[in-house]
């Protein structure tokens, strides 16, 4: 079990900040297909890879990283601080 | 170390006065203040701040060690909000201290480089006509590649 995040625009488009996941995918790329298949906003959040960063229990991480054990991943754009 | 993510306003003066009280033997301490800048347009009536509750403070403190890692420093502050500001209002300040100061000058550049792009704060400019969200620079990514 997997919780799933969403900030910024990516949250807005998914239409909430959250998923649980029951599945298990192997990776970040295999998370993104399983929630691209799920709904059209799901596919309007994650249509452009390049434009989206990923953090895995709370570091950033790429999108080909394995997720062995994860508990939280979160989808987001490029940060805007400071 | 004091690594603060709030959505309370802080006092500049308050603040660099309690951080420099607290150094011993340091010749310098630098700090940098982020303000919320109106539009050219003047339009701007508010800037929200989101953040990643659970990951902010550690990816703040991460930076912050490997700025005291890189130079000799005696502290390093750094106080971020979220939420709704307005133009004017302070965002986030940081401060360091350190014997000499070009260590100073250069560890609070690095934070504030890495602070940009390497910490989960995203900013939404809210106007008139509605809300949009702020794009990150390239020329922001650019200046971690100098460190």
């Amino acid at each position: 079990m997997m919780d799933v995040l969403y900030f910024a625009w990516v949250r807005e488009r998914v239409g909430h900040p959250k998923d649980r996941i029951e599945t298990n995918p192997a990776t970040v790329m295999e998370l993104v297909e399983d929630l691209r298949a799920r709904e059209p906003r799901y596919e309007a959040a994650f249509s452009d890879l390049a434009a989206l960063r990923v953090a895995i229990d709370q570091e950033l991480a790429d999108f080909d990283a394995p997720l062995n054990g994860a508990r939280e991943v979160a989808f987001f754009p490029p940060m805007t601080g400071g | 170390m004091d690594i603060r993510v709030q959505d309370a306003a802080f006092d500049l003066g308050l603040e660099t006065n309690a951080f420099a009280a607290r150094q011993s033997g340091m010749g310098a301490v630098v700090t940098f203040t982020g303000i919320v800048r109106d539009l050219d347009k003047g339009a701007l009536s508010a800037m929200e701040i989101e953040h990643y509750p659970g990951m902010t403070q550690k990816a703040l403190e991460a930076i912050a060690t490997e700025a005291r890692e890189r130079w000799n420093l005696g502290d390093v502050m750094v106080i971020h909000r979220y939420g709704r500001l307005h133009p004017d209002e302070m965002i986030m300040m940081v401060a360091t201290s350190a014997r000499h100061r070009a260590d100073a000058f250069q560890a609070a550049e690095f934070l504030m480089d890495f602070l940009k792009s390497r910490a989960p704060f995203w900013k939404k400019e809210v106007t008139q006509e509605g809300a949009e969200w702020v794009a990150a620079k390239d020329v922001d990514e650019d200046a971690l590649k100098r460190w």
